[in-house]
């Protein structure tokens, strides 16, 4: 039984129309641990949580939740999980602590066990205050609060988070990031979509690339991060300035190619970045030799690689295109709804 | 592998019911989870109305607005074949709009569901797929009883009276909830193929505002013209509204139509009930699971 790894996926496939929302996943979750499924918007992160989570059939391939079948097990399925959605599933004319006793009812729990539940909950999420208020009234930050705790109220032994953080102002993010963490620590199995690199670095034991539907890496976040190299340094140079002679300066400092662009997608002027391997000092030792080398300086900037640079690095090309295809977009938004 | 894992309790705290497998729950009982699964979500859609009673001014205000409007208004113009009071005639016809006219709220209130990610979260639950929509229209038949109430209380004032007994007058109140829970599921289906409550609100009265009115609800149907007259009289509401008046002992000019529902509205509503359950309630469940799994 222990070795029953806790989600599993086989060729994962589905399609909405003319869009191939999945087109082949495979994933392996052990019990216990947290996978961050990381892709842009469109990916399939979302039609894959909803796959896995019973919500649709896929056109191909097989998953398990703790060994039962998504599809032809789906209400054994539906007693060992938690779904999160990215739109916060609570009923807004109910006040909190409401939406938690129905949902722990229908989730097979006495109305005494569910009110307990959520009693707990409530104060665990620092809700307490707002348990006799209607959702509506609620906050963004309490309503994904409140949405985390009604998919724990049946003590579900795998948990999907899909996106848990977006559109969380700072604050509330960081106090997500501490509920999953407790979560993960506890015990319990955590699948998590994300956009963003540093959510799944911070959370994450194993990292599943996603894009176009197919998982193109997977590992340890320090395997990804090995692979997608170094910090960025990124300069913006006085437009007319000499790019070359800017390259070659910067060439002394870099952990491999340096790129140059004659000008900036805004309108300025020539771009050179490159990865280095250090961050100390280095942006002051570089404009100071740009300077000597009379090359003039608008912006420096020194960055985390982020999920463009691990698409860049992966793919070859940028992972959220300035002007979204209809294609991929489609895809979730057609999940979401269908 | 541990069946419970997550203590959410701060400092160590631990619930009485932690360990034990929620799965366990769902062996045996199913009915008895399915009647829980429906009371749950019946309590839902009866908590929304606590929040914002103005959803109940379909079956209040409207149905006492409906009655002075033909009581006083149109009625004055009405005669009412065999003779017998207008206002004693109104209530029985009343008393089927008022009830099937929630259907179209209805379909309201499935499509925003539907349109929630709150549906999400249901599906993902271990409880009956159905009781989504039976819990829907079991909180519309307290409506409709509610509705029922507010239609006699308003009939009483105006005059009309009961000529027959508790019994007889129950029958008739069972048999318009009976015929108005199976037209909810006609309502639950318009909810499953429409996308947005704007459509299901326009398409819903569109479709039920020809369905009162070509029908004896408000006037005698011998005046209408004949082609008129045979849509109107094999028009449920119709019989409905006979069977009302019948069971009332109010004036029933329907009972000298020659046609076979207006000589047995009884038996009439209570075969379109069953058929409207029949046919609509299957369906809804059926374009449930479609929708939902796409």
């Amino acid at each position: 039984m222990a070795d029953i790894p806790a989600i599993e996926a086989e060729g994962l496939a589905k399609r909405f129309g003319a869009t191939q929302a999945l087109a082949g996943i495979d994933l392996s979750v052990a019990a216990g641990s947290i996978l961050g499924l990381l892709g842009p918007n469109g990916a399939g992160k979302t039609t894959a949580v909803r796959v896995l989570t019973t919500l649709l059939r896929p056109d191909a391939g097989q998953a398990r939740i703790l060994g039962a079948d998504v599809v032809a097990q789906a209400g054994e399925v539906r007693t060992h999980i938690g779904l999160t959605g990215q739109y916060a599933a609570l009923d807004d004319y109910l006040t909190g602590r409401a939406n938690l006793i129905m949902i722990g009812q229908l989730g097979r729990l006495s109305h005494r066990q569910a009110r307990q539940r959520a009693d707990e909950l409530l104060e665990r999420f620092d809700l307490t205050g707002a348990a006799g208020r209607a959702v509506k009234t609620y906050s963004g930050g309490m309503r994904r609060r409140l949405d985390l705790a009604a998919s724990l109220i049946g003590r579900p032994e795998v948990l999907f988070l899909d996106e848990p953080t977006t559109g969380l102002d700072p604050r509330s993010r960081s106090v997500m990031w501490e509920i999953i963490r407790e979560l993960a620590g506890a015990g319990a199995t955590l699948l998590l979509t994300t956009q963003y690199l540093d959510e799944a670095d911070q959370l994450a034991d194993q990292i599943a690339v996603i894009d176009a539907g197919r998982v193109i890496a997977a590992g340890q976040p320090e395997e990804l991060k090995a692979r997608i190299g170094d910090d960025r340094l990124a300069l913006e140079l006085v437009p007319g300035a000499d790019t070359a002679a800017a390259a070659a300066v910067v060439t002394a400092y870099a952990a491999g190619p340096v790129s140059a662009l004659a000008s900036s997608p805004g309108g300025g002027g020539p771009q050179i970045s490159a990865q280095v391997t250090r961050r100390d000092g280095i942006t002051t030792e570089v404009v100071r030799a740009l300077d000597a080398a009379g090359v003039p300086v608008t912006s420096v900037t020194l960055r985390r690689p982020s999920l463009d640079d691990v698409f860049l690095t992966l793919t070859g090309s940028l992972a959220v295109d300035p002007q979204p295809a209809p294609g991929p977009a489609l895809a979730e938004v057609t999940g979401g709804a269908a | 592998m541990t069946t419970s894992t997550l203590p959410v309790t701060t400092g160590g705290r631990s619930a009485p019911d932690a360990g034990a497998p929620r799965g366990g729950a769902l062996r045996g009982g199913a009915l008895r989870w399915w009647i829980s699964d429906v009371l749950v979500l019946t309590q839902r859609s009866l908590a929304r109305i606590v929040r914002e009673p103005e959803t109940l001014m379909d079956v209040t205000i409207q149905p006492i607005v409906f009655v002075l409007l033909f009581a006083y208004v149109f009625g004055s113009a009405i005669a009412i074949p065999g003779g017998g009071s207008y206002r004693e005639y109104l209530i029985g016809g009343m008393l089927g709009m008022g009830i099937a006219g929630t259907a179209p709220g209805t379909a309201v209130a499935l499509v925003t569901d539907m349109s929630t990610g709150l549906i999400d979260r249901f599906r993902s639950l271990p409880m009956s797929r159905a009781a989504v929509l039976a819990g829907r229209t079991v909180a519309d038949l307290l409506t409709q009883a509610l509705g029922a109430l507010v239609v006699a209380a308003v009939g009483l004032a105006i005059g009309w009276r009961v000529h027959t007994g508790i019994a007889d007058t129950l029958a008739a109140f069972g048999l318009a909830l009976l015929f108005g829970y199976a037209f909810t599921w006609a309502g639950a289906c318009l909810g499953m193929v429409l996308r947005s409550p704007e459509a299901a609100q326009q398409l819903g009265f569109i479709l039920f505002l020809p369905l009162t009115f070509i029908s004896n609800a408000f006037v005698p149907t011998q005046g209408m013209p004949g082609w008129l007259q045979a849509i109107a009289n094999w028009n449920p509401l119709s019989a409905l509204a006979a069977a009302c008046r019948h069971l009332f002992g109010n004036p029933d000019p329907a009972a000298a139509v020659q046609v076979w529902p207006m000589q047995h509205p009884i038996l009439t509503v209570l075969l379109w009930s069953a058929a409207l359950l029949l046919v609509f309630a299957p369906l809804a469940v059926h374009l449930y699971r479609r929708k939902s799994l796409a």
